[in-house]
């Protein structure tokens, strides 16, 4: 199967992530987007390092799932916190940093 | 002899020093040092004349190096004095009044509780003065020249809680600047087209220059000696000069200071033959002043200001005869000296009227004083025959000569400026004998003192009894002997000048002399000055003598009108200058709030505007956040690979 197929399935879902993100307002369904984001760049690293034929890129896709794994952590913490403070999980009620 | 120089300014430079800085202490005493000091200075200064008569004629000039005041790689200013027969003559009258006039001020100032300062600012006059004449160079006469404008203003001020008197310092503080300009910019170009600031080598050159240049020189030195010497246009600060004392009226604004200026031309005299424009414009200069200053000087009731309008008259006399160069230098000079002495003498008679009336000025309230001072009266009386040019007298032989000399320069400007010059010496004796009549003849028109309290004019320190007639008094001695001995100069010094032509032949090496073609004899010019002498003479006597004088001047003519506001000068100044100034001041203040502030405030607005349509963007929700990073990195994703492809 040609890995070029696994590109434009990595940008699927990056695009799907990106337009939930944007579009959602739900605080746990855009951190879902997000991590379906996170998730599409890692298949394209990991397709990369397949293509080329070296390891660089499944070393930066560990890096990525650490990354995503301590985000989880603090953003589900602070959507909690929100929560409990607001009794929604909108973001768009959490608006208040403006002039 | 040559350190002795030096000690001829240092003297009274010492005097003004203790004076000024030894405060009230010194109060007591303080006129003695001033007067001392004062004489020490003649003192030298006749040591040093009898020297240089010693000596032949050609090796007079004494110079002395004192110090280099700035020597930086070409350009070199040194303080270095020049003694030669043109700056003994004006020392010898510069301390010789000065002292009398030290003394004079003595008896005068006495009542005033400031007379150690007053004498302190007398001395320093008297040095920068000396400074000014001694000068080997034209920076070093700057010097001296911006001194004397210092000292007259601190002496026009001298009574400053009068507001009148505070303002005519300022004025003459400020219309002497417009010609301090003028010099300091011919000395500017003088040192660019000689590369040297010093005499010698500035007038050995002086034909070689561009007569375009020369003509610049000698056109900005003539202004600065306009300044100075109060001629035409920039007079207009004389007449104000008189809220000074008297004596200060009689030292600087009428014997010395006011003569800088014919100092000045006759000093540059080589400059001026090689620039023949400019020597015109100084004797044009000279020729309106003169018919200017006579003009004024019938009109005023005010005795000072009837004089200061004659010190104008004279000194465009002088400016006249040394604008006629080689053929007037000289006369020009000796005018200056014998006017040293009768001018003097005029100014400290009418110092001692004054004083014996109260200190009231106005001539239509004197009258019949003849009875009660009878020293002032005949010093007065002399110096007034000098003035007018009466036969024998110290007048009679400088203003003759330079009327002769007028005539000698030949063509139609002969006739013209020798026109202006004859019919001036009738305007003297005209104004001069109705001083004379107002003050010391007719019957007695005085007014009881004004109440010092509603009139802060009155001079101070001397006793006003309000509402009391004024009991006139000879003046003390401390006063009258100056006057009778400045009366000796007016009588004689011209005489003494003329016998062999003693002064031509002394002043001639320094400033050269031509005879001209007069296309008139000598003594046409001597019969035509009498004849219109006594015409003056007689208008004057038929108007002011034969009837009886009102005691507030009536309406007058146009004329006379115009000549009591010194000829309109003041609202010419105030329209033309003063409002003009105004209105160039507001229209730069306009322009700095609408095109300065307005482009600075208009960037501040339209910055400020748009931060607001910014701020909009700045809505707090998380998405549009979102959209705008995306947006951002879409671009620079692009613009990647936009640049990659190309």
């Amino acid at each position: 199967m040609n890995p070029i197929n696994y590109l434009y399935l990595s940008a699927l879902l990056f695009t799907i992530g990106g337009a939930g993100v944007l579009v959602r307002r739900n605080a746990i369904i855009v951190f879902m987007c997000v991590e379906l984001m996170l998730n599409a760049c890692n298949l394209a690293f990991v397709t990369f390092a397949r293509l080329h034929g070296n390891l660089d890129g499944q070393i930066i896709a560990f890096f990525t799932m650490v990354v995503a794994a301590a985000e989880v952590v603090v953003g589900l913490a602070i959507i909690v916190t929100f929560f409990r403070s607001r009794h929604s999980a909108s973001v768009d009620d959490a608006s208040l940093m403006k002039l | 002899m040559d350190h002795l120089i030096g000690a001829l300014i240092g003297a009274p430079l010492l005097g003004a020093g203790i004076l000024l800085v030894g405060g009230r202490r010194l109060d007591r005493v303080g006129h003695w040092i001033g007067c001392l000091l004062a004489a020490v200075s003649f003192g030298i200064g006749a040591a040093l004349f009898a020297d240089m008569l010693g000596k032949p004629t050609d090796q007079r000039t004494l110079t002395s190096h004192l110090y280099s005041w700035v020597p930086v790689g070409g350009f070199r200013a040194d303080v270095a004095f020049q003694l030669d027969q043109l700056s003994m003559t004006f020392v010898l009258l510069i301390t010789g009044v000065g002292t009398l006039i030290h003394i004079y001020s003595i008896g005068y100032m006495a009542h005033d509780e400031n007379r150690r300062r007053f004498f302190g600012y007398l001395n320093l006059f008297l040095a920068a003065m000396l400074l000014l004449v001694l000068a080997d160079n034209y920076l070093l006469l700057y010097v001296g020249w911006e001194g004397v404008g210092l000292a007259s203003y601190l002496l026009i001020g001298f009574w400053q809680h009068k507001p009148s008197a505070a303002t005519a310092a300022k004025k003459a503080f400020i219309v002497n600047r417009v010609g301090d300009m003028g010099l300091s910019i011919a000395i500017m170009v003088l040192f660019t087209t000689y590369g040297t600031f010093s005499f010698g080598p500035v007038f050995a050159h002086a034909t070689g220059a561009s007569q375009a240049k020369l003509t610049v020189i000698g056109l900005l030195l003539l202004l600065g000696a306009c300044g100075k010497s109060a001629q035409v246009p920039l007079q207009s600060w004389l007449g104000d000069a008189m809220e000074g004392p008297t004596p200060v009226s009689a030292l600087i604004h009428a014997a010395t200071m006011v003569t800088a200026g014919v100092y000045l031309v006759t000093r540059s005299g080589a400059i001026f033959n090689a620039a023949p424009t400019a020597q015109l414009a100084v004797c044009v200069v000279g020729a309106v002043t003169l018919m200017f200053g006579a003009i004024v000087g019938c009109a005023k009731d005010d005795i000072k200001k009837a004089l200061a309008g004659s010190t104008m008259s004279q000194i465009g006399y002088m400016m006249l005869a040394a604008g006629l160069g080689p053929i007037g230098y000289v006369f020009a000079i000796m005018h200056l000296v014998t006017h040293g002495f009768f001018k003097a003498g005029l100014f400290l008679g009418a110092g001692s009227v004054m004083h014996g009336m109260n200190d009231e000025v106005d001539m239509r309230k004197y009258g019949g004083l003849r009875r009660y001072m009878p020293i002032t009266y005949v010093t007065f009386g002399l110096g007034y025959l000098a003035i007018i040019g009466f036969p024998g007298l110290s007048g009679y032989w400088s203003k003759d000569k330079i009327i002769e000399a007028a005539f000698a320069k030949g063509g139609t400007e002969g006739w013209i400026l020798g026109g202006v010059a004859l019919l001036g010496a009738g305007i003297t004796a005209y104004y001069m004998t109705r001083v004379m009549v107002l003050t010391f003849f007719g019957e007695e028109r005085w007014e009881p003192a004004p109440d010092p309290d509603k009139t802060p004019g009155v001079e101070p320190g001397i006793e006003v009894h309000p509402g009391e007639l004024p009991h006139p008094h000879e003046s003390p001695r401390s006063m009258t002997i100056p006057m009778v001995i400045l009366a000796f100069g007016s009588v004689f010094a011209g005489g003494l000048f003329s016998i062999n032509s003693a002064f031509l032949k002394w002043l001639e090496p320094v400033t050269g002399h031509s005879e001209g073609h007069s296309p008139v004899s000598t003594w046409e010019v001597t019969a035509a000055t009498l004849v219109v002498l006594v015409v003056g003479g007689a208008l004057a006597w038929a108007q002011y003598g034969r009837r009886p004088v009102p005691v507030t001047a009536p309406r007058g003519s146009l004329v006379t009108r115009a000549a009591r506001r010194d000829l309109l000068q003041d609202d010419f100044n105030h329209i033309v200058l003063v409002r003009g100034g105004e209105h160039l001041t507001r229209s730069l203040v306009y322009l700095d709030h609408s095109l300065v502030d307005g482009a600075v405030n208009g960037t501040a607005a339209s910055v400020g505007g748009l931060s607001a349509r910014l701020r909009q963007v700045q809505n707090g929700y998380v998405r549009s956040y979102a959209v705008s990073m995306l947006g951002g990195t879409a671009v620079l994703v692009a613009a990647t690979l936009l640049m990659r492809a190309v």
